[in-house]
């Protein structure tokens, strides 16, 4: 294999891996949030121990996203060095924004929220909720300022030709508010709060399945089916302006995303499909001109498809859309259930209706496919490119590596990885069994 | 003063402030094997539980403050050290991981597998950090391209070793003396033990990389050649050091760390001083270095990220010194600890 495809691999593996953590530890920061308010409120003992649980699954989600997070700093230098030189300029204030910002804040206040529980007021440990859960909140504005400056660049100049052009900054503002930072920064944001609903869904139904931890469980899934529903709402919207930045800023992920090859024609939005590459067409259920109206609100006007774009511009059709479409599938699937869970609270049979708790149980992997998935859509999409329009991804590749030494790194990712996973469902199993009220218990076993 | 310079010295800042701050918490996982049973190893690794984090992000608020003020620097580092900044890599995520899971089950065999994995990956990144700064004594080759030229193997020459052990003993003495500071008892009188024997350590290489540096890296004292001034420098380097025993033994344990710290921050800025308008020096062809000036970014990037430290840095230094304010006294075992 070629050190291009090898690199590409990498940095898919460990960013997918990576990104399983972040947005529960967003998802999971607002919920904690909103518990350790309502025990401030009402000072009832039972928000007190849900907080105190609920943070110890943080603590655990929160070190292996910090630990994979590195990573993700560092291979943008090791594999994509050309990229960094030629992106610094731009790319690197925004990195190093987010340290600056959001990291210190974010662990900083995590270490009283973890620990600090006998040596602040209860106010203080409240304000590091609140600080932990803006600093979760601000890496991620940092890092989709960054990436959708990549899909959209605005406010910088290029300098320099042939080797040595690189990106400049000229208008800073610019940069941060490019025409698709704000749309994708809330459908990201949306979606982690969705994700970290789901784990807490995922649990509490598994305690009342059990019949354990009746009242933690219930008290917990009613403040999760809450964020579930306004972040499943917010999903809804900031996907549909997201979708439609990308039809008026990134043509060809457009085109890609919906399977649109005709050159200038009516577009039409496929349910599901089959795509067939060679033969330029999608087979599959579809409504006719329904992208066209999505874009244009008229039926009949064309859109520009792949075909009026050059061969070596054209991302790859199947994944993008595949993903894409099993994305909107998964969303919605989850709104669906939602929906469901709300009927059932309203009519009070939530807590007893079985087999809506069983499907709850394993849906918490639902919204971790859909952001998995919506990544690859934005990514695979954005190809051939790195920085949409200006380098091609393999422009970006590190002139100084060989294929030995990434293969290497690659095999110990996927064995160290697979190793970290295994374990962080072992760990994550066992706090689930022992539960809120282990939480005492695991201590005075552990003083034996 | 130019923003390049005002760059090279808040990279400084930030490099200095996180040898200090995580030079003890690795120092204290590369010590971690010599406390012995459940009980102490606990507290080791709890006397670092609520910081160790905050620590190492001062890593990544500098690689990222490099990627953006010099990002040829960067780029040539990373994808030249290609293998080196993985094995780094690695060791921190199994240190971060250690720490999380160990105490998660109470089994011999789990304990006994993370207290190793703590401290080998302790042992290996401060390691690693010193063969880095080794080879920017040295020099690495450099193409015209700005590309590294060498290999993963060339890194490993005498000069980088013996500036690995170097950190390596500087991090062991500095987490010996944070254990001294944070502990009690039985456990504190043993970890007073370790500082002597630290101190050994340290003052021999520290001896050993001080002639290598001035017989095989002569460049790295011409500044202080230059301007006799700066020779306070190393003097004062040298009494902050002699000053920890002194306090060890009268048992003021804060004032001794206060004086290793100021000893790190003083060879940080011996460093500095040495490369210094170089960041990456060029051997055998110098004129191809990356200096301040070739390698960095635009001045509207240098003055913006300037504005971001200017807002960002006090809201740092203030989370930080809360944190190690609430923090602070001697650790005692709880049920939120690790």
């Amino acid at each position: 294999m070629d050190i291009l495809l090898l690199s590409r691999i990498q940095f898919t593996l460990t960013v997918m891996f990576h990104y399983i953590y972040p947005p529960l530890s967003i998802g999971l920061g607002l919920i904690i949030l909103i518990m350790e308010s309502m025990y401030m409120l009402t000072r009832n003992p039972l928000y007190h121990q849900m907080t105190k649980f609920w943070v110890k699954i943080f603590g655990l989600i929160f070190a292996i996203g910090v630990a994979t997070g590195i990573v993700m700093e560092f291979e943008f230098g090791t594999n994509w060095s050309t990229y960094s030189r030629y992106v610094g300029d731009v790319f690197g204030s925004a990195l190093a924004a987010e340290g600056v910002f959001a990291f210190f804040l974010e662990s900083g206040f995590l270490a009283i929220l973890l620990f600090g529980w006998d040596k602040v007021t209860p106010l203080m440990h409240w304000v590091s909720a609140l600080l932990v859960c803006f600093g979760a909140h601000f890496s991620a504005v940092w890092i989709v300022v960054a990436n959708s400056w990549m899909q959209t660049p605005a406010g910088y100049h290029i300098v320099g030709e042939g080797m040595h052009a690189r990106a400049e900054i000229t208008d800073f503002w610019a940069m941060v508010f490019n025409p698709s930072s704000m749309q994708r920064l809330s459908h990201v944001l949306s979606a982690a709060w969705l994700t970290g609903a789901f784990l807490v869904l995922s649990i509490s139904a598994y305690y009342l399945l059990k019949k354990q931890h009746i009242d933690f469980a219930k008290a917990s899934m009613k403040v999760a089916l809450t964020v579930a529903l306004f972040a499943c709402a917010a999903q809804l919207l900031t996907g549909r302006i997201s979708a439609e930045g990308v039809a008026l800023h990134q043509p060809t992920k457009l085109a890609a995303m919906e399977g649109h090859f005709a050159p200038n024609a009516v577009a039409d939005f496929y349910l599901f499909g089959l795509v067939d590459e060679k033969n330029a067409q999608v087979t599959g259920p579809k409504i006719p001109g329904m992208v066209s109206f999505f874009i244009h609100g008229n039926f009949d006007t064309p859109v520009r498809g792949l075909g009026s774009f050059e061969k070596k511009d054209r991302p790859p059709v199947a994944i993008t859309f595949y993903a894409y479409h099993l994305m909107l599938m998964i969303g919605i699937l989850l709104v669906m259930m939602i929906a469901v869970g709300l009927v059932l609270l309203a009519t009070g049979r939530l807590f007893e209706t079985r087999w809506y708790l069983s499907v709850l149980v394993p849906s918490v992997l639902l919204p971790q496919f859909a952001n998995q998935l919506g990544w690859f859509a934005a990514e695979v999409g954005r190809q051939p490119w790195i920085v949409y329009g200006l380098l091609r991804t393999s422009e970006g590749l590190s002139r100084a590596i060989k294929a030995d030494v990434v293969w290497i790194s690659l095999i110990m990712f996927t064995l160290i990885y697979l190793l970290l996973f295994v374990l962080f469902i072992f760990l994550l199993d066992h706090k689930i069994k022992l539960g809120p009220k282990g939480i005492a218990l695991e201590t005075q076993k552990q003083r034996a | 003063m130019d923003l390049q310079l005002i760059w090279f010295i808040l990279l400084g800042v930030l490099l200095s402030g996180y040898a200090v701050l995580d030079g003890f918490d690795l120092g204290v996982g590369a010590l971690h094997l010599f406390a012995k049973g459940d009980q102490q190893r606990r507290l080791m690794i709890n006397s670092i539980g609520p910081v160790w984090d905050g620590n190492e992000v001062w890593l990544v608020t500098g690689g990222g403050a490099l990627f953006a003020a010099f990002p040829d620097v960067y780029a040539t580092l990373a994808s030249g050290f290609y293998l080196a900044v993985f094995l780094l890599i690695f060791s921190l995520i199994f240190r971060a991981i250690a720490i999380e899971f160990r105490s998660k089950q109470p089994w011999a065999f789990w304990r006994q597998s993370w207290d190793v994995a703590f401290c080998v990956a302790s042992i290996l990144s401060a390691f690693l950090f010193g063969v880095v700064i080794g080879n920017l004594i040295w020099g690495i080759p450099l193409g015209a391209d700005r590309e590294f030229q060498g290999t993963f193997w060339g890194l490993l020459h005498p000069y980088a070793l013996l500036t690995g052990l170097t950190v390596l003993s500087v991090c062991m003495m500095h987490g010996a003396i944070y254990i001294v500071m944070k502990t009690e008892g039985e456990f504190h009188a043993m970890a007073r033990g370790w500082v002597k024997n630290t101190i050994i350590f340290f003052v021999i290489m520290y001896g050993i990389l001080t002639m290598a540096t001035l017989l095989y890296a002569p460049h790295m004292v011409e500044k202080l050649k230059a301007c006799p001034l700066l020779f306070l420098v190393p003097v004062l380097n040298l009494l902050s050091i002699a000053n920890v025993p002194r306090e060890i033994h009268h048992k003021r344990d804060f004032l001794a760390f206060l004086s290793s710290s100021a000893a790190i921050v003083l060879l940080m800025f011996l460093f500095g001083l040495g490369i210094f308008p170089n960041l990456v020096l060029s051997n055998p062809n110098p004129q191809l270095s990356l200096t301040i000036y070739n390698a960095s970014s635009s001045i509207k990037t240098l003055q913006t990220m300037l504005t971001i430290a200017m807002i960002g840095m006090p809201l740092v230094l203030a989370y930080t010194i809360s944190i190690y304010f609430i923090f602070r006294g001697k650790v005692k075992l709880d049920e939120h600890s690790y």
